[in-house]
């Protein structure tokens, strides 16, 4: 579904990528997990395409088509959607019209019409029911004023209606508390599907509680310094990342 | 000579006028006083600072007769008189159109009447008030509505009256083989503690191409409040000039909705004094010009008094060719201490010929005051617009959605739902097809009823 392959990326003149190779397939979820400065939000943003991100080397395929050529929009059409770490406010534009836009322009990427209205509300509102959402929410603009934790569950929301292909969540744990943890968790885990990559990409193992990994990463230095099942996880969370930085080092 | 086109109308007016018999000596005084000040200035120019980026030659060079009646077609009228459950005063080309209006039920202490009729019941009550505060030396269009004036509306809420609906002035204009002018005056005098909503709206037929030289003075007494919605959707043919002067005693609270979405020329003057310990004027506007529309909004917030406060936002949006100007001023007395007066300007142009002229100004002459100015033209935000591109949303939806965004953060003040929302609609519709919202802001219009 993606492969990354010996990815080399230069932010401000710094290389921060060094030559990453990933490759997740349909049905899996990654973790990327690594120390602070590794690279791991630089990873979803070249593939989301985010301004000031050069790549100097190597690829990213997904279902075929090559990322690095695709327009921001046609990637979040095509199916690879990426949840931000930090989601930007965005006064003045209500939520329900990013929903409406998003899934509509997806559809019409796809070649399908528009969803009906009433259709379009059942799905949100089920949806919102599943992230224990107000449907107030829908009125509110996106992200403004919202708490740390509306901000990310408005992520997952926007994950749910668009049902991604491939779906990135860059650091969907951080400034959670453990039940706002439990709903997103929930959330992602509800994603999870035969047809459907997950990465997730994390500072601590807290979240792989929750979301159990098939693969975990661990990123030193701009590449992938070792992979395992979510046992690595665990064994991180006791010894830290040390011992991986020792290991690569050697 | 175009101010003599105007001059030969007047005197046609008054020879017609006075086979009726006598008016009372007072108003004949300002007529003739009106008259004389407008010969005497002439239309304004370029030259003048206050005109310097506003033509009125289509104005000056137009010929305009006087409409004789307010016949007008009651299903037409229908379609465009706000859907709202109001009192309303309709005007046909200036005309007192009475079955297009609807006064019955007015609750006690408030009296809604058209100008003639305020006249005819008592012309010594109207003539204290009325051209107080905006006189025949505000400006050559002041003067000419002097001295044309015979119409428009007298609103009077009586002491502690609170009016439990929205009181509709609405200006109809015709299209017709001639072009009309009128000139009406809006007069308020709004009791000590009354409170009232009051929403002047101007449109008409499409093809009309009419010109509206409006004085509207609004007294409002201690602890008044009014919120006047100036909803401006004259069609894209009309001229319009308007003097909007308030008065504010001690703790009363004038805000203002300018909301100007048509008219081909637009200018407005709207002023505070704030002449009372407490007083408060908000002034929020939104204006979006398309085609050769031209739209000029000056306002001033004459801090008279300590203890003031004035708050301005105004936001613009132009395309094609069409020309903004934005001139907020903040005056702030001698001696009016602990004043608070801020002011904010932003315009999104979306056209490379669209053009805004932007002025604010800050005039103090006190020390111990709050005031803040600023006025920016520009860019929407790239981060937000990577955020909606990043949803699959295109580069031109994600800055159309933003730009309706720029218009919301002034609708967000705007108090009846309403009215926000046939203007958030009417500017998602007048947005360019690039940026596809066709039919999204109805859907979630819709939605939301739900």
């Amino acid at each position: 579904m993606l492969e990354v392959k010996d990815l080399h990326v230069t932010v401000e003149g710094q290389t921060i990528l060094k030559g990453l190779s990933l490759t997740i397939k349909a049905g899996e979820v990654h973790a990327i997990m690594g120390p602070n400065g590794a690279g791991k939000s630089t990873l979803s943003a070249v593939i989301a395409g985010k301004d000031g991100y050069e790549v100097t080397q190597g690829s990213i395929t997904f279902q075929g088509q090559d990322v690095l050529e695709m327009e921001i929009e046609e990637r979040a059409q095509a199916g690879l959607l990426l949840g931000f770490q930090y989601p930007v406010e965005i006064p003045g534009v209500k939520n329900i019209y990013l929903l409406k836009a998003a899934l509509n322009a997806q559809r019409a990427a796809r070649g399908q019409e528009e969803v009906p209205a009433p259709e379009f509300m059942k799905l949100v509102k089920d949806k919102l029911g599943e992230m224990k959402m107000d449907a107030s929410f829908l009125q509110r603009a996106v992200n403004e004023g919202f708490s740390g934790g509306e901000k990310k569950r408005n992520e997952i929301l926007q994950m749910l209606v668009l049902q991604p292909k491939l779906a990135m969540l860059d650091e969907i744990d951080s400034g959670l508390d453990i039940d706002a943890m439990k709903v997103v968790a929930d959330g992602v885990n509800s994603l999870r599907a035969e047809d459907r990559g997950i990465l997730l990409v994390t500072h601590y193992q807290r979240l792989l509680d929750y979301i159990v990994p098939d693969r975990v990463h661990v990123l030193v230095d701009g590449r992938i310094a070792k992979s395992g099942d979510a046992e690595l996880a665990k064994q991180l969370e006791s010894r830290g990342y040390d011992w991986v930085v020792e290991e690569t080092a050697a | 000579m175009s101010e003599q086109t105007f001059l030969d109308s007047l005197a046609r007016r008054s020879a017609k006028r006075d086979r009726h018999g006598p008016e009372p000596s007072w108003i004949a005084a300002r007529r003739q006083a009106g008259a004389a000040r407008f010969e005497a200035l002439g239309f304004p120019t370029r030259r003048d600072e206050a005109w310097k980026y506003t033509d009125v030659r289509a104005i000056a060079n137009g010929e305009f007769a006087l409409a004789e009646d307010a016949d007008f077609s009651q299903t037409v009228a229908a379609t465009l008189t706000l859907p709202i459950d109001a009192y309303r005063l309709t005007f046909v080309d200036g005309v007192y159109a009475p079955a297009l209006s609807q006064l019955e039920g007015l609750p006690q202490g408030v009296q809604l009447v058209p100008l003639s009729q305020a006249l005819a019941d008592n012309h010594e009550a109207v003539g204290g008030p009325l051209g107080r505060l905006t006189g025949v030396e505000f400006s050559p269009f002041s003067a000419l509505n002097t001295a044309f004036m015979e119409e428009g509306a007298v609103l009077r809420l009586a002491p502690g009256c609170v009016v439990d609906k929205p009181l509709v002035v609405q200006f109809l204009s015709r299209s017709g083989a001639q072009p009309v002018m009128c000139h009406p005056r809006l007069l308020v005098e709004a009791g000590a503690r009354s409170q009232a909503t009051l929403i002047e709206h101007h449109i008409g037929e499409e093809d009309a191409a009419n010109f509206t030289n409006l004085v509207a003075e609004l007294i409002l007494e201690r602890g008044a409040i009014l919120d006047h919605y100036k909803l401006q959707e004259a069609p894209l043919g009309d001229l319009h000039v308007a003097s909007i002067h308030a008065e504010q005693a001690r703790d009363s609270r004038y805000t203002s909705y300018n909301l100007n979405l048509g008219g081909g020329l637009v200018r407005n003057d709207l002023i505070s004094d704030l002449n009372g310990q407490g007083a408060v004027a908000n002034f929020y506007g939104l204006f979006y010009g398309q085609g050769r529309q031209h739209i000029d909004n000056h306002t001033v917030a004459n801090h008279n008094a300590p203890l003031t406060f004035s708050n301005e936002n105004y936001k613009g949006i132009l395309d094609d060719r069409a020309r903004g100007v934005f001139n907020g001023r903040v005056v702030v007395k001698r001696d009016s201490q602990k004043i608070e007066g801020f002011q904010s300007n932003a315009n999104l142009l979306l056209s490379d010929r669209a053009e805004i002229d932007a002025k604010p100004e800050l005039e103090i002459y006190a020390d111990d005051v709050k005031c803040s100015h600023g006025t920016t033209t520009g860019q929407l935000d790239e981060e937000a617009i990577f955020a909606l591109r990043t949803r699959g949303i295109d580069q031109q939806t994600a800055r159309g959605l933003l730009t309706l965004a720029f218009a919301g953060e002034v609708l967000d003040q705007v108090k009846l739902d309403a009215i926000a929302e046939r203007v958030e609609l009417a500017v998602a519709g007048k947005l360019p097809e690039r940026f596809n919202l066709a039919g999204l802001v109805e859907a979630a219009a819709a939605l939301d009823e739900q």
